[in-house]
């Protein structure tokens, strides 16, 4: 490795400084994506042992502990150090391309941003090292990936595992408000002339509000994540039972973070289907505005429904009736964004490239994604489903089906302007196609013990509760997706030595990042572009009907 | 874990393993005709085979939502499909761009309408079920059951009954004509649990500091799975749920042994005394002696129930030695600690246990 | 494609745009509200829930005087803006002097506060509930008053050196904003914890 000798710079040591030292937002994104790639096979490792462990009833692939172990570290790491990062990463990487700036807002809070999610990423993993301190072998947090109190106190869980966690979801936290801040500044104050919020791709948009979300979201994380600090650190009583707390608070301050978390990670997809869809159908997007709207309104709904994934802990039945209807309050916003993604390949021309078949696959599985989420919505439905697999049928359903799908989208997408090579289009082929079936192998069939009464979050079940074919089924699912994440990967590799050269402008595409070359230049544009509608450069191919015309 | 056994621990961990021959299905389920079996073998814990009231009406909202749920992605998915049949690039295409439509106010307005209707009567539905079941008053012939949740076992106390017992619910069956529902009013020991048989009604969290309550009424006798349904620790896994609904005879004979002191046959005096003079005091009970512990399960009346470990193990001689010798052998992470009994001392504890009826 | 850096590039009249600065700052406020809501909320949910004493009756005074000095830094802070602004550079150290002054006196006050609460009343965070969710919410706070009076100092530093001119009151004020937050922050913390917790 030392001695492979890189074109332009000195050696491995000279590009190792000038990436870790660097501020520029495009280098920073592709290190929150590259990050959040290993870190999402490690986790999909972690899920691949737990779908051995569950294949067939009573089976010792590993202990009780080893397998609480990997659901903790497979939530948290998906979530925290897949999730957000890679989400960050597209978005740090595209928005000053998209606004036609040429940099970030906050360049240096960037990097820190970066770096202190990066750490905390290690520290998670640290703990299968150090988790038990002084008491000799490693372990890693085992409370699960919302920590329910006072399964995190000090009585329950001792030695350090729990502080890994908390302080690793608490960095993770203050990486993210900080980068949630610099998007918005970014999208506020960086835009090139012309461009008025009315024009601003959807894209940003998205992130903005994604973004403002976080503020108020990720926060009580923080908040609640201090106290969990001072409660096992300094002897506090937030989440201590035995002294008059609370286990119902902690439950409530997670999800005041955890279900506006679920749309921080599902706004960036649906900004990416917001860009896709549009160019592979050939037309603009339908309703724009309404789009916006229904963004902002998702945004704030989010805020008022938390306690659905609390309609078992016995809040009485009028909240329980309110969060019911608030709840599904959200399917309305969210039911325009469908629609309006269909009316916009409505009467287009639709080409089916990889980016676009990822984002149909996001389309279907969202809308039933959706619907798994009414049903939980309703809360009687909710006592037999809550906590059953069910529940994780649904919400795999989501952040795989739909958030994975347009992530992968994403890439095929925009691949060809990060690197100037085009990904290969057999390649992504197979790759859709595998993972698709992987996927409904996988996540329609857990459905099914979920209504046989099967609980999440056990090791092992018992064989005569007719949950075994179900469960196999499932495991095979899982390796027909390990597959094709390979592929993936091997794609990713390939085409940066061998793809085919991109040009600046290979999908015909209609928003800014697409004027400067691929890759763009560190500075992104010679000359700070001017705007005079929401696609610049279909107004420029199309000299005779620009969209200036319409909006 | 391994290393800290001695070797002859070591033996008996394995041999323990054929003894289970008929609990662990383990890797040899995976002969193709028997994982055909399993996928269709009807399950005894499935929702949609209520057998109460509140799982029956929640059952009538289920399908009620599914319906509508699955009546909005036929047509959603139906759309979806059309368009990307109709509307793919066909050869030639690439020269001109489609007609640009930039939205519609009446469209859009439809589809926010129609959505808004079909919430409020999903609502609507719901809230019914939510209170018919969560706020109607409690009839004077209830049963009341205490139920506390332990890492990782239940602890059922019958307040009116004086009845202390663990891990096995008897509960009388509810007629329609004379409806004897039992109510649990539960919480927890230490973390946080949940109570959930499914073909009687939704979960209830059992929370320390908190009290829950909610209702079951089998209609029909017999014997109802269930199993925790939170996280709350290493062996969440098992801890699972027996619910016996008895009829009226069997249920006031179930009542009357439980009311009994804990029997002491005098051919297992001995063993009793090993039990009183170890550290099993500390932390079970046995009424009528001075084992008065509340840590672990009352084991006064041990001997009457089908499993132990709280589901775990069927109630065997052979069993009950293992467990006692190394609980965690049998459910690993138990807090349980192994009491290091010679094999005397074992045979004889296991056989004063085994009298406990 | 030939479409590459072919975008017209004639600038648009009066464009305009939000300050950096203060829109990043509007944003931390965002944040740092949740966080402080966050730990109200606690703190009122469990006013009285206390297994033990001391309760927020036998050992609260209402810290009258440090409240005043704490408010009173919101204005000398506008007046250093102000000041700047109109590049009167002299009488902007002046109003930064007090208003670091004025921040200190709180400060100083508060550690008086807790001595008295920990050595002669015995509460400590372990003590209670009420205890520890005090300590967490006014220690919070205070940790955010030393982190403004941090940046205050090196203003004044920088302004008594000469190093600051008109063209930096943006920033100033940007600083003058998030210490008014702080202020507004004290003022639902004495609410909530002096007045109705007690
Ligand atoms: C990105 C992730 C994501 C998204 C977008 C959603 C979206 C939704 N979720 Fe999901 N959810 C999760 C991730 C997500 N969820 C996770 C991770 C958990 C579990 C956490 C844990 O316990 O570990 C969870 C758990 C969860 C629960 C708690 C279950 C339990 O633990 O007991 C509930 C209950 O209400 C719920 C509901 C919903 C609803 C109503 C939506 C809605 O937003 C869906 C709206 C969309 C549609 C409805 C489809 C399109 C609409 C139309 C076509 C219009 C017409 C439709 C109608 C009129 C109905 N979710
Ligand atoms: C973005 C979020 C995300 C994603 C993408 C996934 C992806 C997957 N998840 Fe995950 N999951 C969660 C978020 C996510 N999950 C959360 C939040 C929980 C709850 C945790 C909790 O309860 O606390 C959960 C819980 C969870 C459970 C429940 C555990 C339990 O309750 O007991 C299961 C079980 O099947 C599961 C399975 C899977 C599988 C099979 C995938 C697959 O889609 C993964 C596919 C990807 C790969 C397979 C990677 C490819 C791997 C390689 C290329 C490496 C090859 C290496 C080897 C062969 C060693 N997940
Ligand atoms: C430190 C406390 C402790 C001690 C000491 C202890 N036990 Fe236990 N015991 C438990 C706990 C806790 C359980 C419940 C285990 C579970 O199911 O998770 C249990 C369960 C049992 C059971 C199964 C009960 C049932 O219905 O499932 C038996 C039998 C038993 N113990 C016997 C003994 C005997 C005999 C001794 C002494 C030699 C003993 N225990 C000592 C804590 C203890
Ligand atoms: Cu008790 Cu899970
Ligand atoms: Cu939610």
């Amino acid at each position: 490795m030392a001695t492979h000798t890189p074109r332009r710079h000195g050696g491995v040591f000279d590009v190792l400084q000038e990436w870790i030292t660097t501020v520029d937002h495009k280098k920073i994104g592709l290190m929150y994506i590259g990050y959040a790639l290993i870190f999402l096979v490690v986790a999909g490792a972690e899920a691949l042992l737990m779908r051995v462990q569950l294949a067939v009833p009573n089976n010792h692939f590993v202990s009780p502990q080893t397998f609480n172990r990997l659901f903790t570290m497979h939530g948290t790491t998906m979530v925290f150090f897949v999730g957000m990062p890679i989400l960050f990463g597209f978005g740090n990487y595209l928005i000053p391309l998209m606004i036609g700036a040429r940099d970030m807002a906050f360049p240096r809070l960037n990097a820190f941003s970066f770096w202190i999610s990066a750490f905390g990423g290690f520290l998670l993993y640290f703990s299968y090292l150090a988790g038990s301190g002084l008491y000799g072998a490693g372990t890693a947090p085992d409370v699960g990936w919302f920590a329910y109190a006072p399964l995190t106190s000090r009585v329950f869980s001792p030695g350090h595992s729990t502080d890994y966690w908390t302080l690793s979801v608490l960095l993770s936290g203050v990486g993210s408000i900080g980068t949630a801040l610099n998007i918005v500044a970014t999208a506020l104050t960086m835009r090139c002339p012309g461009m008025k919020l009315s024009r601003m791709p959807l894209l940003v948009w998205l992130y903005v509000v994604t973004s403002c979300i976080a503020f108020i979201a990720v926060s009580p994380l923080t908040a609640a994540q201090i106290m969990l600090v001072i409660d096992r650190y300094l002897g506090g009583h937030f989440f201590d039972t035995q002294a008059g707390g609370s286990a119902v608070l902690w439950m409530h301050f997670f999800w005041i973070f955890g279900h506006p978390e679920v749309y921080i990670l599902v706004l960036p997809a649906f900004a990416f289907a917001n860009e896709i869809i549009p160019v592979f159908s050939r037309k603009a997007i339908f309703g724009y505005p309404a789009m916006v709207a229904a963004t902002v309104a998702i945004g704030f709904i989010s805020m008022g429904v938390w306690a659905h994934h609390m309609f078992t802990v016995g809040l009485g039945p009028e909240a329980n009736a309110f969060f019911t209807f608030s709840t599904m309050v959200i399917a309305v916003p969210t039911g325009i964004k469908i629609f309006n993604w269909l009316a916009t390949m409505w009467g287009g021309s639709i080409r089916f490239a990889t980016p676009m078949i990822f984002s149909i696959g996001f389309l279907f599985q969202f809308l039933i994604a959706g619907l798994t989420g009414v049903m939980l919505a309703a809360s009687p439905f909710d006592w037999q489903l809550g906590n059953s697999y069910f529940v994780v049928a649904h919400f795999h359903y989501v952040l795989v089906g739909a958030i994975l799908f347009m992530i992968f989208a994403a890439f095929y997408f925009w691949y060809p302007k990060i690197t100037g090579r085009m990904m290969s289009e057999t390649l992504g082929k197979w790759h859709f196609w595998l993972f698709v079936i992987g996927f409904h192998m996988t996540f329609d069939f857990m459905h099914v013990p979920g209504l046989l009464g099967m609980p999440r979050r056990i090791y092992t079940y018992e064989a005569d509760r007719g949950w075994g074919g179900w469960n196999m089924i499932v495991s095979i699912g899982a390796i027909f997706q390990t597959a094709a994440t390979l592929i993936f990967v091997y794609n990713l590799i390939r085409s940066y030595y061998k793809g085919e050269e991109a040009g600046p402008d290979p999908w015909d595409a209609w928003t800014l990042e697409w004027s400067t070359s691929s890759p763009p230049p560190s500075y992104n544009f010679a000359e700070i572009p001017t705007v005079h509608s929401r696609r610049p450069l279909w107004d420029l191919k199309h000299p005779d009907d620009p969209d200036t015309n319409y909006e | 874990m391994v290393v800290s056994m001695n070797s002859g621990m070591v033996d008996r961990f394995f041999a323990n393993f054929d003894q289970q021959a008929g609990f662990e299905h383990g890797v040899r389920r995976l002969h193709a005709t028997q994982m055909l079996a399993t996928v269709f073998d009807p399950s005894s814990t499935n929702i949609f085979a209520p057998k109460g009231t509140p799982a029956q009406s929640i059952l009538g909202l289920s399908v009620l939502v599914l319906g509508i749920c699955a009546g909005i992605f036929l047509i959603v998915a139906g759309l979806l499909l059309y368009t990307i049949i109709r509307y793919r690039s066909r050869p030639g295409d690439e020269n001109h761009e489609p007609a640009q439509i930039y939205g519609s106010n009446q469209v859009e307005l439809s589809w926010t309408v129609i959505p808004i209707l079909i919430i409020v009567a999903l609502f609507l539905a719901s809230a019914r079920v939510i209170f018919v079941t969560q706020k109607i008053p409690k009839p004077a012939t209830a049963l009341d059951v205490v139920v506390i949740g332990h890492q990782f076992w239940w602890e059922y106390r019958y307040p009116k009954l004086g009845i202390v017992t663990a891990n096995e619910l008897h509960v009388p069956v509810s007629e329609s004509t004379h409806p004897t529902p039992t109510y649990l009013t539960m919480s927890s020991a230490d973390t946080d649990h949940s109570f959930w048989v499914p073909r009687l009604a939704g979960k209830t969290d059992l929370i320390p500091n908190k009290v829950n309550t909610m209702w079951i009424d089998p209609e029909q006798a017999g014997l109802y799975l269930g199993q925790c349904a939170q996280y709350c620790g290493v062996q969440h896994a098992k801890m699972l749920i027996r619910v016996y609904a008895d009829t009226p005879e069997q249920f006031s004979a179930w009542v009357a042994a439980q009311q009994h002191v804990a029997l002491q046959v005098p051919s297992a005096a001995a063993g009793r005394e090993v039990f009183l003079h170890n550290a099993c005091v500390n932390c079970h009970t046995v009424s009528g002696t001075e084992a008065r512990g509340i840590f672990g399960p009352d084991l006064s009346h041990v001997a009457s129930r089908a499993t132990i470990a709280s589901g775990s193990v069927p109630n065997t001689p052979e069993n009950l030695r293992a467990f006692i010798n190394n609980p965690s052998d049998i459910k690993p992470g138990v807090l349980m600690p192994a009491m290091h009994l010679n094999d005397h001392d074992l045979d004889a504890v296991t056989q004063y246990l085994s009298t406990l009826r | 494609m030939s479409t590459a850096v072919a975008v017209s590039h004639s600038t648009e009249d009066d464009w305009k745009q939000p300050s950096r600065g203060m829109v990043g700052m509007a944003c931390l406020i965002a944040a740092e509200s949740a966080i402080f809501i966050i730990f109200v909320i606690a703190y009122i949910f469990y006013t009285g829930k206390s297994l033990t004493g001391p309760t927020p009756r036998e050992v609260l005074d209402l810290p009258i005087f440090s409240t005043v000095c704490l408010l009173s830094s919101s204005i000398t802070v506008h007046f250093a803006v102000h000041q700047l602004r109109a590049g009167k550079i002299g009488q902007c150290s002046a109003w930064l002097a007090g208003t670091v002054l004025l921040g200190g006196i709180f400060i100083a006050s508060t550690a008086k506060e807790w001595y008295e609460l920990i050595y002669h009343h015995g509460l400590t965070i372990r003590t209670n509930l009420f205890g520890t969710t005090f300590y967490s919410l006014v220690g919070l706070h205070a940790s955010h008053v030393i982190a403004g009076l941090i940046m205050l100092s090196l203003a004044l530093i920088f302004s008594l050196q000469g190093k600051v001119n008109a063209h930096h009151a943006e920033r100033l004020e940007v600083l003058s904003v998030y210490w008014h937050f702080v202020d507004a922050v004290w003022v639902v913390v004495f609410t909530v914890v002096y007045v109705l917790g007690r």
